[in-house]
């Protein structure tokens, strides 16, 4: 079981995702583990947005691949707690997304990247104005300038919001802190 | 998956809690959706779009929970498709038209109404999801720990436009300061805690929905504030719209939200 465990572990993660093809679902962390559920394996997965088009396409991926691979017996469950965070995107994923086009996610833990984060941490009465305002500021992927201004809150899909590098003057794509 | 833990009400009584809970979100993510491809801007646009996604998406994670609580052939598409306005507890402010509480309806739709919603119900959010990552219905905190991060993105998104509105051109405070004039009235009922409300607190599933008016208010103070805007005076009008008691103007809503499913009962989507 263990070696089957592995083996559909190593199949499952390299799935790329359907949005953004260069990283994959264990560089994302929407692949949460692959157990021993009363003799039979079951893939966990975590939904990113509540609302992302893409959590069925993914699902529907990890069942064909699975299928195809023999595993027809393995389950493919939704895991929600803990809340998926950009923080699982690991430091070679970050190294893909840039090269990619995409400026990879500010860390959410320690340093709370938001300023509702920050208002939150600080206790519930704490007032928030304007917070975009003083929200940290990706560098531009491909020159490195962190001369950049906010374009549009919401990208091409629901995790990334849309910049401009002032430098070289390309938009981008920001991956949000999430 | 569902860790229901051991139940801490009544089961029929914690579906409604859910249901409740999971109505306002899927209407005021039908409004939202309304502005697809008539947004003011394009940025805009894409933003009332995916937050109107993220609406939804948690509406589902709710419904389905309620789901797998209740059983037999309860399913999502079944509590969003074929309930009717009684049966329906969302608030009502959240099925009031896009153009606003005056136009009955008709008029062309008002961003700064839509605005100035979006803030006051995401800083609801905010709180309750807060607060409801320590129910003691797992899966429930589990769904707001996820809905937790959206509902404050929603907030900075809405809070910028009203402070921009507010503090921008005459035409634009006007309009704001009209929009939280007729809005706020319709915050009463989401203080104001019916049977199933305390039932659901006193079981540790639900909030206390009382004590977050105080937290709510100052955050949305500071934001009307700053936004050189107005924060009305108390009315007595109380909406029921949780009560299942709603306007005119969700019939309607449901009417088109759910014509589809409705010509096709048996569809397999």
């Amino acid at each position: 079981m263990t070696a089957r465990l592995a083996a559909i572990r190593e199949l499952v993660g390299r799935i790329p995702d359907p949005e953004i093809p260069v990283v994959t679902l264990a560089d994302l962390g929407i692949l949460r583990d692959v157990i021993d559920e009363d003799g039979a394996p079951a893939v966990l997965l975590t939904p990113t947005y509540n609302g992302c088009p893409a959590t069925e396409a993914i699902a529907a991926q990890v069942r064909e691949a699975l299928d195809a691979a023999g595993f027809a017996d393995a389950r493919v469950r939704t895991v929600l707690s803990p809340a998926w965070t950009t923080d699982w995107i690991g430091e070679d994923a970050r190294r893909k997304l840039r090269e990619y086009g995409i400026a990879p996610p500010a860390c959410m833990a320690g340093a709370a990247a938001s300023a509702a984060d920050r208002a939150a941490q600080a206790g519930a009465g704490v007032p928030m104005i304007a917070p975009m305002l003083r929200q940290p500021q990706p560098a531009c992927p491909r020159c490195g300038s962190a001369d950049v201004e906010s374009i549009s809150r919401w990208g091409s899909t629901p995790c990334k919001a849309h910049y401009r590098c002032l430098a070289c003057r390309e938009p981008f794509d920001y991956f949000k802190p999430y | 998956m569902d860790s229901q833990g051991e139940p801490t009400m009544e089961r029929a009584q914690q579906i409604e809690y859910l249901l409740r809970l999971a109505d306002s979100p899927l209407v005021l993510a039908h409004r939202l959706s309304q502005w697809c491809g008539h947004g003011p801007v394009l940025e805009e646009d894409l933003a009332l779009a995916n937050i109107s996604l993220d609406l939804l998406g948690q509406a589902r994670l709710l419904y389905q929970h309620a789901a797998a609580l209740a059983g037999g052939d309860a399913s999502e598409d079944r509590y969003a498709y074929f309930r009717d306005v009684p049966e329906f507890g969302n608030f009502t402010m959240l099925e009031l038209p896009n153009s606003g509480v005056a136009s009955a309806g008709a008029g062309d739709p008002d961003y700064a109404f839509t605005i100035v919603r979006n803030a006051m119900y995401a800083a609801w959010q905010v709180e309750l999801w807060q607060r409801l990552t320590d129910s003691s219905d797992a899966q429930l905190a589990a769904i707001a720990a996820k809905s937790l991060k959206e509902a404050r993105y929603h907030l900075e998104h809405a809070a910028d436009w009203m402070i921009r509105f507010g503090d921008g051109t005459d035409e634009s405070h006007a309009r704001a300061q009209r929009a939280l004039d007729s809005l706020v009235p319709y915050a009463s009922e989401w203080f104001v805690p019916d049977a199933l409300d305390a039932e659901a607190c006193a079981a540790g599933v639900g909030i206390d929905c009382a004590a977050i008016r105080s937290p709510w208010l100052e955050r949305m103070h500071t934001i009307a504030g700053e936004a050189t805007l107005r924060w009305p005076g108390d009315s007595e009008f109380c909406s029921t719209g949780k009560l299942g008691r709603h306007s005119e103007h969700l019939g309607y809503l449901l009417t088109e939200m759910q014509s589809v499913a409705r010509a096709h009962p048996d569809a397999a989507w």
